[in-house]
């Protein structure tokens, strides 16, 4: 990256940062092996940068307590990628991925607060996104950078607030992020991440060609999109999670002060502070008297 | 006041190009005198060559004492961010709109800043509504009805700018006031003029009409392009409003983002409630269903009522079917940062950047940028409190002004659960 601003790149230039989900409770669980997962990962790494010489890379492990970079195309020192021998970049990147899945484990092991089933992808957002604004920093002619999340695990509801801001600060930055959820349910966070900043959410019929989704729909560079008839969205879970018990709700009630979300009636608000007044009568009232008028 | 600062704390490069002066929109001849003694901001390096000056380090400390101040108006600030507001935006079209002291001309510069007032607005009051009117040929008409959605609103005003006649504040006031009438007692009325003539072609008597908003307790605002008349500002008087000349396009857009968090005077006497609200889900882009607004079947898009499953077309709205007030949540959670701050960064003290038996992280934990300066000596640091991570100065920026969340602090459970524990 360091010779990035001296390129003059062409629109269909992209840098690809990809959130692989490492979670050893998903996996263990779920019928499609990781291993064979990985292999359809690999080939879609290695041709993405097959695609044009000048994309990059980068893979950032999502797992159980920690995340962490696993790859970056632009820091291989060895010359492989340019002579065209893959399987360097596949033991590099499986080399980083055994010590960062050992290390998560034992991270959960220290922990007392027993096994949770989400991934941190809170975590891997933010970062992913710090790079990304590296590149932009880079100079005026960047290469195009989007994120894609490789998810199988279900939602976590507490990392919900932090998911949102970084989901509101890739549309500010207009990176998209795409995403291919593998796993059993449809992930709320995601749809609601590839909606808000216009990426694609898919969630894969058949996992023995997961390779071909990837190449077909997450390969093609934001350019190419314009052109192409990608998936259309199969409509977007718009729940939200309750500040009270990080449960996901479709109904709740909202603090007129701060708007903080709660499953239950309080009679304070635990963000603000704020003392429920009798105004909420009224409001009810209000709007029962509004809806009630044209029937009476 | 919230919102000066928060546009100011926009760190981001493209936001600064549609923040600032708009320097970037103009062509180079009309940029001339707007960026005089652009020498200064030049410095010759070693070999004699001229180079902008290397303010990275002066930005960085511009923004820790911005973060500081923030920090502490955060504490005193209690802003009623669920407040119900009614806001009739009233644009006038007449021909003094055409005048060119503003350029191109009044009514473009009106159009562009109020395209940025009603997305800022949305942001600031994510539960209001907003219509907008415009006078033109001495009548008023209704551009667009009381709604939710910024890019309507901003297609409707874009469509149709053009101006010519006179200019009629009573039509305008009297088909507001038809409209904000009409709605529930708990939402604020609220009217803002943009107002471009210096005088108003009335059928009637206009005292009339301003004591009918009084009565109505719309709250009537103006913001004049040319200079101050008497008769609006007393309408703002007596319907408790503000009255305001723009001197300049800069000034004008001052003025009207003034609009966008509630008036404190409503703010301070609003008592707190807890309203119930649903968040629909989006429909499949290819779902065919009758909605409940327009009665008509419509394909794609959509959403549903969680508690009656009614097809609505637009958020947010009540439900005609079951009248629960339905929301998008992610228009909820765009200022929930305010609620959950990240701390400042604490900048890691050049006695431990220069202690050699320390062995301090070598790269950013954010973006991965070396924290070496050539020579292998550390560079100049921050670190998060919590997670005790390091971060260059322009991811530092970058997680408060716009990502507003620690990487760190999220990317480890343990630490997670630790701030869980705080609250
Ligand atoms: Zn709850
Ligand atoms: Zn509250
Ligand atoms: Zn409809
Ligand atoms: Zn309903
Ligand atoms: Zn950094
Ligand atoms: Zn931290």
């Amino acid at each position: 990256m360091a010779s990035a601003p001296s390129k003059l790149y062409a629109d269909d230039v992209s840098v690809l940062v990809v959130l692989l989900d490492t979670n050893p409770f998903f996996w263990s669980s779920f019928a499609f092996p990781f291993s064979k997962f990985l292999s359809h990962f690999l080939s879609f790494l290695n041709s993405i940068l097959v695609l044009n010489q000048l994309n990059q890379v980068v893979v950032i492990a999502t797992g159980c307590n920690s995340c962490d970079y696993i790859y970056d195309s632009s820091m291989a020192t060895s010359p492989s990628i340019e002579s065209g021998r893959m399987p360097a970049l596949c033991s590099d990147l499986l080399q980083k991925l055994e010590e960062f899945v050992t290390r998560d484990e034992h991270l959960g092991k220290q922990d007392s607060l027993g096994p949770t089933t989400s991934s941190l992808l809170s975590g891997s957002l933010s970062m992913a996104l710090c790079y990304i604004q590296r590149i932009f920093r880079s100079g005026p002619l960047h290469p195009q950078p989007r994120i894609l999340c490789l998810q199988g695990s279900s939602d976590g509801p507490e990392q919900y607030v932090a998911i949102m801001n970084a989901i509101f600060s890739a549309q500010r930055s207009m990176v998209p992020i795409d995403s291919c959820y593998i796993g059993s349910n449809n992930s709320a966070f995601l749809q609601q991440a590839s909606y808000i900043t216009g990426g694609v959410y898919q969630k894969p019929q058949q996992l023995d060609g997961l390779f071909q989704y990837l190449l077909t729909v997450f390969a093609t560079d934001l350019h190419s999109r314009t052109f192409l008839q990608l998936p259309k969205s199969v409509g977007v879970d718009f729940r939200a999670s309750c500040f009270c018990h990080k449960k996901t709700i479709d109904m709740g009630y909202i603090c007129s002060v701060c708007l903080s979300i709660f499953c239950k009636h309080h009679k304070k608000c635990s963000t603000c502070g704020s003392v429920f007044g009798q105004a909420h009568a009224d409001v009810a009232s209000a709007s029962n008297l509004k809806r009630k008028t044209p029937e009476t | 006041m919230n919102n000066g600062d928060r546009r100011r704390v926009n760190g981001e490069a493209e936001e600064d190009d549609d923040e600032d002066e708009g320097n970037e929109d103009l062509d180079a001849w009309e940029r001339a005198y707007a960026d005089e003694r652009s020498w200064e901001a030049l410095q010759e390096d070693e070999s004699g060559l001229l180079r902008p000056i290397d303010n990275n380090t002066l930005y960085h400390a511009q923004y820790r004492r911005r973060i500081r101040s923030l920090s502490s108006l955060a504490t005193t600030a209690r802003i009623q961010k669920g407040l119900i507001r009614y806001l009739c935006i009233v644009v006038d079209l007449s021909k003094a709109a055409a005048e060119m002291d503003y350029r191109p001309s009044r009514m473009v510069v009106v159009a562009k800043h109020v395209d940025a007032f009603i997305r800022e607005f949305f942001d600031q009051n994510p539960l209001s509504q907003l219509a907008l009117v415009t006078i033109k040929d001495g009548v008023a008409h209704c551009l667009t009805d009381l709604g939710g959605s910024p890019e309507s609103h901003v297609k409707a005003l874009m469509g149709k700018l053009e101006c010519s006649g006179e200019s009629s504040l009573q039509n305008a006031l009297d088909l507001v006031h038809g409209y904000l009438n009409q709605i529930p007692s708990y939402g604020h009325r609220e009217v803002l003029v943009l107002y471009s003539a210096l005088s108003t072609c009335d059928p009637g008597d206009i005292m009339e009409t301003i004591q009918k908003c009084k009565k109505s307790k719309i709250r009537c605002s103006v913001i004049g392009l040319s200079a101050e008349i008497f008769i609006c500002k007393h309408l703002c008087q007596e319907t408790g409003g503000s009255y305001s000349v723009a001197l300049d396009e800069g000034h004008f857009k001052e003025l009207i983002l003034e609009h966008a968090p509630p008036p404190p005077a409503i703010a301070e006497f609003a008592i707190a409630n807890l309203i119930k609200m649903g968040f629909p889900q989006r429909a499949a882009e290819s779902s065919i269903a009758i909605c409940s607004c327009h009665k008509e079947a419509k394909i794609g898009g959509g959403y549903t009522c969680p508690r009656c499953k009614a097809r609505v077309c637009e958020l947010p709205t009540e439900c005609r079917i079951c009248g629960l007030t339905l929301i998008s949540s992610p228009h909820l959670a765009r200022s929930y940062h305010h609620l959950f701050p990240i701390v400042p960064f604490d900048e890691v003290s050049p006695s431990l950047l220069n202690d050699p038996h320390i062995r301090l992280p070598r790269s950013c934990f954010g973006c991965q940028q070396s924290l070496l300066n050539p020579g292998n000596k550390p560079s100049l640091r921050v670190a998060c409190p919590k997670c005790k991570q390091h971060f260059c100065l322009d991811c530092d920026i970058y997680i408060h002004e716009s990502l507003h969340n620690c990487p760190g602090c999220e990317s480890f459970r343990h630490s997670k659960s630790a701030i869980a524990g705080e609250e």
